[in-house]
């Protein structure tokens, strides 16, 4: 458990090092999800060694945005002025942003002949 | 030995035992009622959580510095779950490389469409340059959106709580959007929510299926560089 957690971690360490020393548009975790990916690509039996642990976090993974989200209602005072009119752009525009990319991948995946998943 | 209340109360208020406690808590009652409610989509366990935190610390007068004392050991496990959903990009890696032209697509407009409506809308009610600065990057995950919301004149702290607002609406609503739809491809369903909802549409849609889970894991990975983009690109419209 313990070299699972470290390894984990090192990733999430190395990726936000990269992050920091590169500028990169992308957060520390982001980075470290994409070298771990890439590390499972050079190591099949990596994936496999991490399986449990990494299903058992991710199955949880809502309930880490619970303390950012309380956040939200310490700072409701914000949405006090515009907050309608800002919950209306963003209730508009999600259901629109989530229909608009569903609908592209769908035609393109009919045109370029990937509608059939296995 | 006296048990003062008060005494008791304030110990316990001065580590973190007590709000790290109630942040479990509080996601095992939202989990529970998610539960009973038959997994409806409006009974989001991180909405109940939310609302259950934030009374309870109006109620004992808390204020947030304090609550997150606690809660930062819940907050700090988003990193290296975000790390975790390697995994699920793993095991679809085949699948994704095939749909890679559709994933391009449904990524641009998906993007595209979630800063302009946003600001379209923002902007038809009239909001300043300062509010839509801080709208504009709210579909991307949240440490990114705050430093494009900086980058572009915008209020970090309110930006964090739109993309909050954005992340538990989005998967509220994408389960019966898609439904009533007839989208069922969850290859698209995955890439759209982990596009428009971040990190927390990507959890709803891990609960739904593993597929849709690694298609909005990708999502939101990629729609974190694109939105770096496109955002002030698109604020240059309407500013």
């Amino acid at each position: 458990m313990v070299p699972v957690l470290f390894t984990i971690l090192a990733f999430q360490l190395t990726g936000e090092a990269m992050s920091r020393t590169l500028d990169l548009p992308l957060p520390g975790p982001v980075v470290g999800l994409v070298l771990l990916l890439g590390a499972m690509r050079l190591r099949p039996g990596l994936a496999e060694w991490l399986r449990t642990a990494a299903q058992g976090v991710l199955a949880h993974l809502s309930l880490f945005f619970v303390p950012a989200g309380v956040g939200v209602i310490a700072h409701l005072s914000l949405l006090r002025d515009d907050g309608v009119a800002l919950l209306l752009a963003i209730f508009g525009s999600t259901v629109l942003a989530l229909v608009a990319g569903a609908l592209a991948f769908t035609l393109v995946a009919r045109l370029t002949g990937q509608e059939d998943d296995p | 030995m006296t048990a003062d209340p008060a005494l008791i109360w304030a110990y316990l208020t001065q580590g973190p035992l007590l709000w790290l406690t109630a942040t479990l808590g509080a996601y095992a009652l939202g989990d529970a009622a998610f539960r009973a409610m038959g997994r409806q989509s409006w009974a989001n366990p991180v909405l109940i959580a939310v609302l259950a935190l934030g009374l309870l610390l109006t109620v004992t007068g808390t204020d947030y510095a304090t609550y997150f004392e606690g809660a930062q050991f819940v907050h700090f496990l988003l990193g290296p779950a975000t790390v975790c959903l390697a995994l699920p990009m793993h095991d679809n890696l085949a699948r994704m490389r095939v749909a890679a032209l559709p994933i391009v697509a449904g990524l641009l407009a998906g993007s595209l469409v979630a800063v302009g409506s946003a600001l379209a809308i923002a902007h038809l009610f009239g909001l300043g340059p300062q509010v839509l600065a801080s709208l504009a990057p709210k579909s991307t995950t949240a440490p990114v959106a705050i430093g494009i919301a900086e980058r572009l004149g915008g209020l970090p702290t309110l930006t964090a709580a739109l993309v909050l607002i954005t992340g538990i609406f989005g998967a509220m609503v994408v389960t019966p959007l898609f439904d009533a739809l007839g989208l069922r491809d969850w290859r698209a369903r995955g890439l759209a929510v982990g596009t428009a909802a971040h990190g927390i549409g990507t959890a709803r849609a891990l609960q739904v299926n593993p597929t849709a889970g690694a298609f909005a894991g990708i999502g939101m990975g990629l729609n974190a560089v694109l939105t770096a983009i496109l955002a002030p690109l698109v604020l240059r419209l309407f500013v």
